[in-house]
């Protein structure tokens, strides 16, 4: 810039043209093809490798080809499908309940005052103690059949849809509530226009929580007690050493899992298709 | 006019001696007022002066705020925020239906959709709508009730200039053509003069000042201005 004072530079020398760059992106940007998937295929694919190419002790992970030929031969056998049966119904009366329970004391402590003070502290209190470790007292008040563990389920699965659909109620935006009582809506009207819709973002948050919840506490049940059922399967191939058997009902919890989850989003996807956030 | 005769000897809101107060500090001080049926006042005032309370109180959604007097308002009013408070989980047209019934509801929002400018974007999302489209639904949500009174608590406030020239042409002529009583509180001298036939001012929680504007008179705005801005204590040569 010294050279500018003896001979000053035309202005359209000095003036220095930027050229616009976009800005960096901080969203994550458009989705790629079957995201979702890409992962666990990964996964399987170096197993097969590893089996392949003998890396991996078959005795203690089997190869994947040999995990399906054990879970069509236990399908034929006609085993698979009943314990898959049995558990598929122990998770689903466990989560039928606790999803129904949530919800009911999700809205009951809410909307009033008083149902806030009976319930809201009783759920944290419970959401303390850890779940699993009331099943020696479930057993004794219940008996060791299946209504302490469609019971241990529920529980599993009430808490998380009730935390969350709590939060989203108490967390309705005020000017809502003022809307609607400026637009005289009843009681009734008010809680079907405006806080069940205000509060399901949260509800789908607690519900997949739930979903995932109500597997795992299946695991956990059908190892400890039971005479079918997955966990029941796979306790079993443990005292016997087959691998193989235990990989074939931890894909199907796997299965379960992921297929119910898919479920949930693509519901909540439908219900939320107001939201425009991040994720779309 | 002479329709309107009957209605103008009994006024639409009668405050007596309203009183508010929030934690030991009073903003309204015993504020007496009548409000014609069908006229439209503006409510001027600076911010904090109350305005706002004075509306929510006549709106009757004033929980919980400490006060007295007596206050009597029309059957259907309907209110207009800020913010259009469209639910965003609702397309337009329920938007607008929001707390009405009958077997005609959904043709008469439809119409009031119309009214404003808004027909033909009744499936659409809130968001999908401009700042001063979403303003429109709102009035529609408001005026599909036909309200004896419309209370509008800075409802220009967030648009931008030209937006809100538009707006306040929509307003008067849905309001000229409906004629419910208005109460349109504002921070904008101008706008007060330009849609008011009668601006108040509220100063120290009561009603400082009471004037009436003709419309038809000439260069009167300027007049009114300056008559306005003395009452609220703001010179325009001060800096």
């Amino acid at each position: 810039m010294t050279t500018t004072t003896t001979a000053p530079a035309p202005p359209a020398a000095v003036a220095e043209e930027h050229q616009v760059r976009r800005r960096r992106r901080l969203s994550p940007g458009k989705r790629l093809p079957a995201t979702r998937i890409t992962g666990p295929l990964l996964v399987l694919a170096l197993w097969a490798a590893a089996s392949a190419t003998g890396r991996l002790d078959p005795g203690a992970i089997p190869a994947p080809w040999t995990v399906v030929e054990t879970g069509i031969r236990l399908w034929t056998e006609g085993t698979l499908p009943r314990d898959v049966l049995t558990s598929l119904q122990r998770a689903g009366a466990g989560f039928a309940i606790g999803l129904t329970a949530g919800i009911v004391l999700a809205l009951a402590s809410g909307l009033s005052r008083i149902g806030e003070a009976l319930i809201d502290g009783s759920v944290q209190l419970n959401r303390a103690v850890p779940t699993l470790g009331l099943i020696p007292l479930f057993i004794l008040w219940l008996g060791i059949g299946e209504t302490f563990k469609i019971a241990i389920i529920a529980i599993v699965v009430y808490v998380p849809i009730y935390l969350n659909t709590h939060a989203a109620l108490s967390g309705i935006d005020h000017r809502f509530v003022e809307l609607a009582e400026v637009q005289g809506l009843s009681r009734f009207a008010f809680v079907r226009q405006v806080v069940v819709p205000g509060a399901l973002p949260g509800f789908f948050v607690g519900l997949r929580l739930g979903v995932t919840g109500s597997w795992l506490g299946l695991v956990v049940l059908e190892q400890i007690n039971a005479t079918s059922g997955l966990g029941y399967m796979m306790f079993q191939a443990q005292n016997y050493g087959q691998t193989d058997v235990i990989l074939v009902g931890l894909v199907v919890y796997g299965l379960f899992g992921l297929v119910s989850d898919t479920a949930v989003r693509a519901i909540e996807r439908r219900v939320l298709s107001w939201r425009r956030t991040l994720s779309s | 006019m002479a329709p309107h005769t009957e209605q103008l000897t009994r006024p639409a809101v009668r405050l007596r001696g309203l009183t508010r107060s929030f934690e030991g500090r009073t903003v309204l001080d015993g504020v007496d007022l009548d409000l014609p049926a069908g006229q439209f006042t503006a409510l001027l005032g600076h911010s904090g002066s109350g305005k706002s309370t004075l509306l929510r109180a006549i709106a009757g959604i004033d929980h919980g705020v400490a006060g007295s007097g007596t206050l009597t308002a029309p059957e259907r009013v309907s209110v207009v925020f800020q913010d259009s408070r469209l639910l965003p989980w609702r397309r337009v047209l329920p938007n607008v239906l929001l707390g009405l019934d009958g077997e005609d509801a959904e043709e008469r929002g439809r119409a009031a959709l119309a009214e404003v400018g808004l027909g033909g974007r009744e499936r659409a999302w809130p968001t999908e709508l401009s700042g001063g489209e979403q303003q429109r639904a709102a009035l529609a949500r408001s005026l599909v009730r036909e309200p004896e009174l419309l209370l509008a608590d800075e409802p220009f406030g967030a648009l931008d200039a030209l937006t809100r020239i538009k707006m306040h042409a929509l307003l008067r002529r849905l309001w000229e053509r409906h004629r419910p009583s208005v109460l349109l509180v504002t921070h904008d001298v101008d706008e007060a003069i330009v849609l008011a036939d009668r601006v108040l001012v509220l100063e120290d929680g009561r009603i400082g000042l009471d004037l009436t504007v003709d419309r038809d008179g000439p260069h009167a705005h300027g007049g009114y201005r300056t008559q306005l801005l003395k009452a609220l204590g703001v010179s325009e040569d001060a800096p």
